[in-house]
């Protein structure tokens, strides 16, 4: 990474030439950035692939996890009638809001050797970022699906009941036919896990090699200051989001196949 | 090279039964910003096959996360805390390193003609008399600490200083890139401040005062509190720091051609 | 078809929704053979007679009788909304459908669903996605949903309501086939001309309440009531 010249640290000549170099502006921070994500890519800087495929990994998984779990939760509070049904879903549209250091916190708390589960040796792992990653966006996904499939649910309630289906067989039509908003769900929930720094900061640790990923190292380098590489690993950080949002979409032929 | 490695790997193997070790420890930004650990690393994993993990914290969690026994082992500089800390039996001992200094860092026109102070004390009442701006690090830390106990040198409150004073709460990349921002005096560790990208206006001014250096000590985690801590993994270590190839690569690195750290252990 | 569900007692059932009364107090019994057309104007109660029949909705008061217990009575009944439901499946799984949540393997289900299409004229859609068909199109495929578990009695809510007059016929014809098969069917509309065509009994509602219940010959020829009456002559009758 460049390193600014040192000269002007020291004499007073120098701190004299200092005063008259003028300070980059933003407009060029952004430009040095774009170019450092070309360089990066281009050199296919294996620390940079690594990181990539970590960021992918905890986030992927913990978006199928959170999906297993918050899809099915979602469609369930849509179809069932319950007491506490309205305040479960106040409750899961307040947390999608959570704060992922606090998120990271209770989840460092939790799994610190001197938590609950500090036993299991967890702590500073890519698992514990996808346990926080899970909490995280599990509220998230379900919010979504619960609102996607308690409208179609209101569109398909009198046919399903007429058709004399199990809860289960609801649930289960409900969320095969909402298919391509539950993708949306996921896709948000990849995004919201996948640009998220608070709680993995906390939980993962940022260790060089273990837990290091993509947002984490953006922190690391605006800490040090070297805002093009931060900006550089910002842009593949965006690349990447956009390159698998273009995936489902092209897997799931969304957009190809008319309204359904 | 490959002569070197392999002996270290025969080395490795002959006097060590695991290869494999794996020392988690927490250490400051300011030690991770300087580089050292890019060298040190390495060389610990060849010689001594002990993996070390950093984890980069402010000085409150690292001791935090040595009390919560999730590493093996702190490296931090703030003396008072250290000594605290192994004296509520959380560490073994605590054992000097290395140190290297805190230089002050301002505007590169000087509005405050810190340059030409006699000591550290000096300055900051220089800093504090033409009512300059001052960008305080404010989250606990041993830099922090230290530059509260300078003020004192002074004679200076930095809470009479008003807006002046900005406490801004974050680490020391974050602290530096704020005072950048608004052109103004900081007190940093030397090595963040060489290795940091966005200086701007801004140049270091002042350094060299003896109350200026900043030890750093290691703490073994207390393995009766927290049995899982690798401790025989972190003796080797700290033999290794204090000993002599530990001096020879702490006191040979440089950034910009400055030395940084001063290897100041005494082997026991 | 293993015992006949027929016939069905309702006795003083009431609908009440959020304490207004819909309909009620009912007693009718619906057993023989044919159509039953439900005639009456807007708002007499005639979707909510045959939902209760159909057991969408529960009375309040009162209640009614299949002559197999409700549980195994369900099965054998279908019903067809005004405004069909169209699922986000293609044309074959949306009729497929309502055999696989009964129970039949995939490839059976859509090996009939096609087979009931094509009786219904939807051949050509099959592969269509349901959503894009036209409103006959939609009907048509609501009915081969309907028919596809061959239901002893069908329920029909206002099926050609927004059709033209093509479409409607061809509506008919599946209903009059269904008919000649022994299926039951119970069909509102408020067109008297389809219900002249279509009718072998004929229930006649008001204000929530069954006024007439008449063999259709009669109750066109010679109704009961003078509300009846006025209704046949194309008065507003309240």
């Amino acid at each position: 990474m460049p390193f600014r010249p040192s000269a002007r640290m020291v004499s007073r000549a120098n701190v004299f030439d200092a005063k008259h170099k003028e300070t980059p502006l933003p407009m060029n921070e952004i430009l040095e950035g774009l170019v450092e994500a070309a360089k990066l890519i281009a050199a296919f800087d294996p620390e940079l692939v690594e990181i990539t495929l970590r960021s992918l990994q905890v986030t992927i998984t913990a978006v199928v996890i959170a999906a297993a779990i918050g899809l099915p939760l979602g469609a369930w509070l849509a179809v069932m009638r319950f007491r506490s049904r309205r305040l479960v879903i106040a409750l899961l549209n307040a947390l999608m809001g959570l704060p992922p250091v606090v998120v990271g916190l209770i989840v460092y708390v939790l799994l610190s050797r001197s938590g609950p589960f500090g036993v299991l040796g967890l702590l500073f792992t890519p698992t514990a970022m996808i346990i926080a990653q899970v909490i995280i966006v599990t509220p998230l996904i379900a919010s979504i699906a619960h609102q996607a499939i308690r409208d179609l649910w209101s569109e398909y309630h009198d046919l399903l009941i007429s058709l004399n289906t199990t809860k289960r067989q609801r649930v289960a039509t409900l969320l095969w036919d909402a298919r391509r908003a539950l993708l949306t769900a996921c896709l948000a929930g990849f995004g919201r896990g996948i640009g998220e720094v608070g709680a993995i900061m906390i939980v993962g640790g940022n260790i060089d090699n273990a837990t290091r990923v993509l947002t984490t190292a953006i922190a690391l380098e605006t800490g040090k200051g070297n805002f093009a590489l931060a900006l550089g690993l910002g842009f593949v950080l965006i690349a990447l989001a956009i390159a698998v949002n273009l995936l489902m979409h092209s897997l799931s032929r969304t957009e190809r196949s008319g309204t359904w | 090279m490959i002569t070197r490695a392999l002996l270290a790997c025969a080395f490795a193997l002959s006097t060590l039964p695991a290869m494999a070790e794996t020392v988690r420890m927490a250490v400051t930004t300011s030690f991770e910003n300087s580089g050292l650990a890019d060298v040190l690393l390495p060389e610990i994993q060849a010689e001594l096959g002990i993996e070390v993990e950093l984890l980069v914290v402010g000085t409150g969690q690292a001791l935090r996360l040595g009390e919560a026994g999730d590493v093996d082992a702190v490296l931090v500089h703030s003396r008072p805390a250290e000594i605290a800390f192994v004296e509520a039996g959380h560490a073994t001992h605590w054992r000097e390193i290395m140190y290297n200094d805190f230089v002050l860092i301002g505007p590169s026109d000087d509005p405050a003609r810190i340059a030409s102070a006699q000591t550290a004390a000096d300055a900051l009442a220089r800093i504090a008399e033409a009512e300059a701006l001052f960008v305080s690090r404010g989250d606990n830390s041993g830099t922090h600490q230290k530059e509260l106990a300078l003020w004192t040198s002074a004679g200076v409150d930095p809470e009479d200083l008003g807006r002046a004073y900005n406490a801004v709460g974050a680490g020391m990349g974050a602290a530096l890139n704020t005072a950048s921002g608004l052109n103004a005096y900081i007190l940093s560790d030397r090595a963040t401040w060489l290795t940091f990208g966005n200086q701007a206006d801004l140049a270091l001014l002042f350094s060299g005062d003896p109350e200026m250096f900043n030890p750093y000590s290691l703490l073994p985690v207390n393995p009766d509190r927290h049995p899982h801590v690798n401790n025989a993994a972190v003796m080797q270590l700290e033999d290794w720091l204090v000993g002599p190839r530990g001096e020879e690569l702490i006191n040979a690195y440089t950034v910009e051609g400055q030395t940084l750290f001063v290897h100041s252990a005494v082997p026991q | 078809m293993v015992s006949s569900i027929l016939p069905l007692r309702i006795h003083a059932a009431e609908v009440k929704r959020r304490g207004t009364r819909l309909i009620g107090p009912i007693d009718l019994t619906l057993g023989g053979t044919g159509i039953t057309i439900v005639l009456g104007p807007n708002g007499s109660g005639k979707t909510t007679l045959l939902r209760l029949m159909h057991g969408l909705e529960r009375p309040a008061h009162g209640g009614l009788d299949w002559s197999i217990p409700e549980e195994e009575a369900r099965g054998s009944r279908s019903f067809v909304f005004q405004t069909p439901t169209m699922m986000r499946r293609s044309v074959t799984d949306c009729i497929a459908y309502a055999l696989r949540v009964a129970g039949t393997k995939r490839a059976e289900a859509r090996a009939r669903a096609r087979e009931v299409a094509t009786h219904v004229g939807l051949r050509h859609a099959l592969d269509r996605s349901a959503q894009v068909l036209s409103g006959g199109e939609k009907q048509k495929l609501a009915l081969a949903r309907a028919l596809i578990r061959d239901p002893e009695v069908l329920f029909l809510d206002e099926p050609c309501a927004n059709l033209d007059g093509r479409a409607t016929r061809e509506i008919e014809t599946i209903l009059t086939d269904a008919r000649s098969r022994g299926t039951r069917i119970v069909m509102s509309t408020h067109d008297l001309g389809q219900a002249a065509r279509l009718a072998d009994e004929i229930v006649f509602m008001l204000n929530g309440c069954v006024r007439e219940l008449n063999g259709a010959e009669t109750f066109f020829e010679k109704p009961a009531t003078p509300e009846a009456h006025a209704f046949l002559n194309g008065q507003i009758v309240e």
